[in-house]
């Protein structure tokens, strides 16, 4: 393997119903950050069935380059088509580093695509860097330069480790959705469109859909919101979220968001979770309720930029992240607050 | 209809983890139990012997400890138990250990091959998939239901804001998400019956097509550059109200101080 032959950071541009998620604008902005440390372009990969007219997005977000892969057998995903997309592109264009969205679709394609091409992934990275591999000099050992240093928490969030791949290529990593930021759209910027022929072929592995089911959800993304009003085990039933949470999360313009036991036990939709089996979220600011901290919850929210917790048990772990932190009743204290921070706004209203 | 399990033991997170010094995963140290998702997936396996009639293979790559959940999955009531273990198996990565477990299935008869998603030490999820590329097997994520009809798995795929019914062929492969079901308890009969069973042993030279320079540490693709304990960013301030009012006071001024309101 000459490792001088593979250049560019690629990333998969994932789509649903034909418009492009949220996750690829974030791998684009991270992956921009990339190809810049590495001297290189950042390249979408945009997979469907008449989806040419997405592709300019992904250059308003970044992209140097969309490759385009138009097919029928593309429209919905499905796991063997796509596998033999990216993997016909890796094979053709021999990227330095190629970039998935831990979603439900990346973490099942990447590793189908990883298994093809024979290359190292990285499962849910929380960071990505590029540096020296070792990361400190070895006597007798090569120092590689310019290597994929890809960060991921493990163990339920107790550890974390850096993973490299020196001897392989592409680099290949899933990335946490919510983690990374997406760049300023620059509405000027014009996308430099490749059209690809993957030669798709159907063998053993397609299988057939019989039907698509689609959830309708009520809820604005929490991943979203700038703002997050969380609850915990401490609100004691779903009624109190609405009673308690709600009107606070409206007069900040936020959103209601819970743990993992708020769901668990009364029945708080679970695509309003935050945590390890939730939804990572950053918000400007999160307001930790009656949330004790358990290490799955921390790994979703403690990327905030600000984070106030309010709790009775002033040794209990969301203490050891918040900014500011609040031994107290969230029942006597949120009432009291939310008139406040009522009165403060209607005061900078009359200003 | 023959049915395989993959299944891995792995330490119970809740009681901390500890490294060897090379930065690797001390789990001798650690409790060790079946991992919840593989379970799931044995639960599934057992349901459709139960309505179909079937054998149930339950299949682990570890140490020679990991034998204890392969008595466990037997006396739930699977029929036969191989345990893959060999020093030079060690260190693997995903790739290394879905080649290793490739290498081990060759050797068996299966129509449907059934994994957890994800296993709660690595939380990777890449096992499962990669097993399906290697044997070249239709693969279904995330099953949340399924049924046979025939020839075919008729199966229930999850994904964030749908999920798509899919019909695949046998042999396959479906990875099973510890939402599928809720697992039987081991029965007092079953656990005596387990520990008479023999467990097959398989080594290195037993696995069938399988390359040296695709297993154990050698065989991995990645490298741990650096591992630790995760470093918190470190409390901030905590405060102790006199009263609600306090508080509520202690808050508004800090939601002014950084321009929130």
């Amino acid at each position: 393997m000459n490792r001088e032959e593979y250049k560019g950071v690629y990333v998969f541009a994932q789509q649903v119903d034909n418009k492009v998620s949220n996750i690829a604008l974030e791998l684009l902005g991270k992956g921009k950050a990339l190809a810049d440390d590495l001297g290189s372009e950042v390249v979408a990969m945009l997979l469907g069935s008449d989806i040419k007219d997405q592709a300019q997005i992904l250059a308003e977000y970044g992209a140097d380059k969309v490759i385009v892969v138009d097919h029928p057998f593309l429209k919905e995903y499905m796991t063997e088509p796509y596998t033999q997309a990216i993997s016909a592109i890796i094979r053709e264009c021999k990227p330095d580093v190629v970039l998935f969205g831990a979603t439900a679709i990346g973490r099942d394609l990447a590793p189908c695509v990883a298994a093809t091409v024979h290359t190292g992934l990285t499962a849910d990275c929380t960071k990505l860097d590029i540096g020296d591999f070792p990361m400190n000099p070895i006597p007798g050992k090569e120092t590689l330069h310019k290597q994929l240093l890809m960060t991921r928490p493990a163990f339920g969030g107790n550890t974390i480790a850096t993973i490299a791949i020196p001897d392989f290529r592409p680099q290949m990593a899933t990335v946490r959705p919510g983690v990374m930021q997406k760049l300023p759209r620059n509405k000027e910027a014009k996308a430099n469109i490749i059209e690809f022929d993957a030669h798709l072929e159907k063998n053993d592995r397609y299988v057939e859909i019989l039907d698509v089911v689609k959830k309708v959800s009520d809820y604005v993304d929490i991943q979203d919101a700038k703002i997050l009003v969380s609850g915990g085990r401490g609100m004691q039933n779903k009624e109190n979220y609405e009673k308690y949470l709600r009107p606070l999360a409206n007069l900040l313009g936020g959103q209601v968001s819970s743990s993992r036991a708020g769901v668990d036990q009364f029945g708080i939709p679970k695509e309003l979770q935050v945590g390890q089996t939730g939804k990572t979220v950053r918000p400007k600011l999160y307001i930790a309720c009656g949330i004790s901290g358990a290490i799955q919850h921390l790994a979703g929210m403690e990327e905030s930029d600000l984070i106030i917790a309010i709790n009775k048990d002033e040794t209990a772990p969301i203490f050891d992240v918040a900014d500011y932190g609040i031994v107290g009743d969230l029942f006597q204290i949120l009432p009291i607050l939310t008139k406040m921070v009522e009165q403060e706004l209607a005061k900078k209203a009359e200003m | 209809m023959n049915i395989v399990v993959c299944i891995k033991q792995v330490p119970d997170t809740a009681g901390g983890v500890k490294f060897n010094p090379d930065g690797t995963l001390d789990r001798a140290a650690m409790l060790a139990i079946m991992n919840p998702d593989d379970k799931a997936g044995l639960e599934a396996a057992l349901r459709l012997k139960d309505e179909y009639g079937a054998k149930v293979t339950v299949v682990t790559m570890g140490l020679p400890k990991a034998d204890a959940i392969l008595r466990e999955a037997m006396a739930m009531g699977a029929d036969d138990a191989v345990l893959v273990t060999d020093r030079v198996l060690g260190g693997a990565d995903t790739w290394a250990t879905s080649q290793t477990l490739a290498g081990a299935l060759r050797a068996l008869d299966y129509d449907l091959v059934i994994t957890g998603r994800q296993a709660i030490d690595g939380d990777t999820a890449q096992v499962g998939p990669q097993l399906s590329v290697h044997l070249g097997l239709p693969i279904v994520s995330y099953t949340q239901k399924l049924r046979i009809e025939g020839d075919y798995v008729i199966a229930e795929r999850m994904f964030d804001d749908r999920h798509h019914v899919l019909k695949v062929k046998m042999p396959c492969l479906l990875t099973a998400l510890s939402e599928l079901n809720e697992p039987r308890y081991m029965t007092p009969g079953g656990i005596f019956e387990a520990f008479q069973k023999p467990v097959t042993i398989m080594g290195r030279k037993d696995l069938v097509d399988t390359l040296d320079s695709n297993i154990g540490k050698v065989g991995s693709p990645t490298q741990i550059a650096k591992a630790s304990d995760k470093v918190r960013k470190g409390a901030g301030t905590q405060y102790i109200p006199e009263d609600a009012t306090d508080a509520a006071e202690y808050i508004t001024a800090k939601l002014k101080e950084k321009f929130i309101i």
